[in-house]
């Protein structure tokens, strides 16, 4: 909490020690709880991917680099690219839908924003799993989609959407879309109106102006809504599964499966680490990125 | 900063109308061009709520069959509250958000206070806050195997624990950005008049900070009721939350009791977001 310079002198330490203990009533107890139920059984993990699987799940205490060398086969090198391609995908149609929605939201009267805004949100409310069961409903081949597309003749036979890598894309699309339209809609909303103006008065087209005025400045909202969709994309198991119907698997189910089927807790541990710094350096790119964004045109 | 963007919007379009000369068709070609950036909006808003429409409407099929619609019914409602596996579910999911929300209320108001008070750095405070941006994979699989590790036995219990990591760390955000806003001259006051740490933690913090501790509380216990990943992982095969029991059916074979369970669950999260917009406007006009 307080760290002692080697050049203080004996009344700065004393001085130290009493704010420390007036703090440790208050920081002690979430401190301990965090530390023992969040860095240690990660820091467990990290220890983990070091050792030999146990052969009912846990693991025997000798030494091996074999977990991460694992990773290198090209089975699990195509599992995670896949992972990111997926997530990546979703990340673009959920840019390229959410724009528009934070955009329009920016430009209603204060009072049906709030609207607007509480209806893109209230969907995230309702459960994760019921969500995803819903698009069982609209997929399956006996599904609704199917049966209004059979109801208005373009198609004869049904078409098998459930469980192919589209219905996740759409799932999870589905289930992160409020994610990207709130940041968006904060940044596009934050835009001073007489910047849009002074270009237009210059004579840019409305186009231009947007082009040029707007969409630069929510870039920022835009790389968050990114992440805020990216991350969890990335790492979600349940939708894969869901509606994935197992077959195109994701980061996710492969270390679900390590920790139930396969019982490989090192290696399973070894592949959420992976994940978790992939996701640690996707969100370092995004804040030095939105960083030079902010401080670019000052800068000149 | 919402009632300035509206004359300016206006002042824009006044511009506009001046240089575009005074073509008669001008203001319905605009009004046309603004229903057009609503039109995105719209097809947004029928992606989101096409699932959820579909699931209600099913809740009152009279069928068992999920697909075909054969007539109205409100047989699932009942036999929604006489499912004993799923009753169960919502007792445990009740019973482990309750307990995470406590436990996430008491720590993260007070880890708030001392890390805006104490800590200079912001070291502590991206430590109490990593919980939310974790991933809840790691967070689920790191405990099961701390779990497992001190044979330490799965239950209610270690979901409680496993969510009250995460909900702390929202109960501290939420906090912590109230505490920013707080007036700290009446602390001041206080500690001049002779109050120790405590009591005026007690009288003069507490109940400024009091909104954004209920909404902290709010946040986690929402959370919890929604978390699938994380409980999956730490909770026992014979103690499955509400999540889990769904997870379970939607893999092995649903019933239409699922649709009426999502539409009162939906009836549920609207009710609580009009009172948590209206408890907000109550407590904002009262400042």
């Amino acid at each position: 909490m307080t760290t002692t310079t080697p050049q203080a002198t004996p009344a700065v330490r004393a001085q130290r020690v009493r704010r420390g203990l007036a703090a440790a009533p208050f920081l002690a107890p979430g401190m301990l709880f965090l530390i023992v139920f969040m860095a240690i059984p990660v820091g467990l993990l990290a220890f983990y991917t070091f050792f030999k699987r146990g052969r009912f799940g846990g693991l025997v205490f000798e030494f091996t680099l074999d977990n991460w060398a694992k990773l290198a086969e090209p089975l699990y090198v195509g599992v995670i690219l896949q992972s990111i391609g997926l997530a990546l995908v979703v990340t673009l149609l959920a840019l390229l839908l959410g724009y528009p929605m934070a955009y329009a939201i920016a430009g209603l009267s204060p009072k049906w924003r709030t609207v607007a805004l509480v209806a893109v949100v209230l969907p995230f409310w309702t459960n994760f799993l019921i969500r995803t069961y819903a698009w069982i409903l609209l997929l399956n081949n006996a599904g609704f989609v199917n049966q209004w597309l059979q109801a208005l003749g373009l198609t004869d036979e049904p078409i098998s959407m459930l469980y192919t890598p589209q219905a996740i894309v759409v799932g999870l699309l589905y289930m992160y879309l409020p994610l990207m339209v709130l940041p968006l809609y904060a940044s596009l909303q934050q835009l001073d109106p007489s910047l849009r103006e002074a270009a237009t008065n210059l004579g840019a087209s409305p186009w231009r102006a947007f082009r040029t005025v707007t969409l630069p400045l929510s870039l920022p909202g835009a790389l968050t809504g990114c992440i805020f969709v990216f991350v969890p994309a990335m790492s979600n198991f349940v939708i894969p599964e869901l509606i994935g119907g197992g077959k195109t698997v994701m980061v996710g189910n492969l270390v679900r499966d390590q920790f139930y089927e396969a019982r490989d807790w090192p290696f399973g541990a070894t592949l959420a680490l992976v994940l978790t710094m992939l996701l640690v350096v996707v969100i370092v790119i995004q804040a030095a990125v939105s960083r030079r964004i902010t401080e670019g045109p000052r800068r000149g | 900063m919402a009632e300035a963007t509206a004359p300016a919007t206006d002042r824009v379009d006044g511009a506009e109308a001046t240089d575009a000369a005074p073509a008669p068709g001008t203001p319905r070609a605009r009004r046309g061009r603004r229903r057009g950036i609503l039109v995105p909006l719209w097809l947004g808003y029928v992606f989101l709520y096409l699932p959820i429409l579909v699931v209600v409407v099913m809740s009152f099929n009279e069928s068992r069959n999920l697909f075909v619609w054969t007539g109205f019914s409100l047989r699932w409602y009942p036999e929604l509250f006489a499912d004993g596996a799923m009753m169960q579910g919502l007792a445990n999911t009740l019973i482990v958000a309750t307990g995470a929300t406590l436990i996430a209320t008491v720590l993260g108001t007070l880890l708030a206070y001392g890390i805006h008070h104490y800590t200079r750095g912001g070291l502590i405070r991206a430590f109490a806050i990593a919980p939310a941006i974790l991933p809840d994979l790691l967070l689920g699989i790191g405990l099961l195997t701390f779990f497992s590790l001190l044979s330490f036995t799965l239950g209610l219990h270690s979901v409680i624990l496993a969510h009250g990591v995460f909900a702390t760390a929202f109960v501290t955000a939420i906090v912590l950005a109230r505490m920013a806003n707080l007036d700290p001259s009446l602390e001041e006051a206080s500690r001049d008049l002779g109050m120790g740490p405590a009591k005026t933690f007690v009288r003069i913090t507490l109940p400024q900070l009091a909104p954004g501790i209920v909404a902290g509380a709010l946040l986690a216990f929402t959370l919890s009721l929604d978390e699938f990943v994380i409980a999956f992982f730490t909770t026992a095969p014979t103690q499955p939350t509400l999540p889990i029991v769904i997870y379970s059916m939607v893999r092995f074979g649903v019933t239409p009791e699922v649709n009426a369970l999502a539409t009162l669950l939906l009836l549920v999260s609207i009710v609580a977001v009009i009172s948590a917009q209206r408890l907000t406007r109550l407590t904002g006009t009262s400042r």
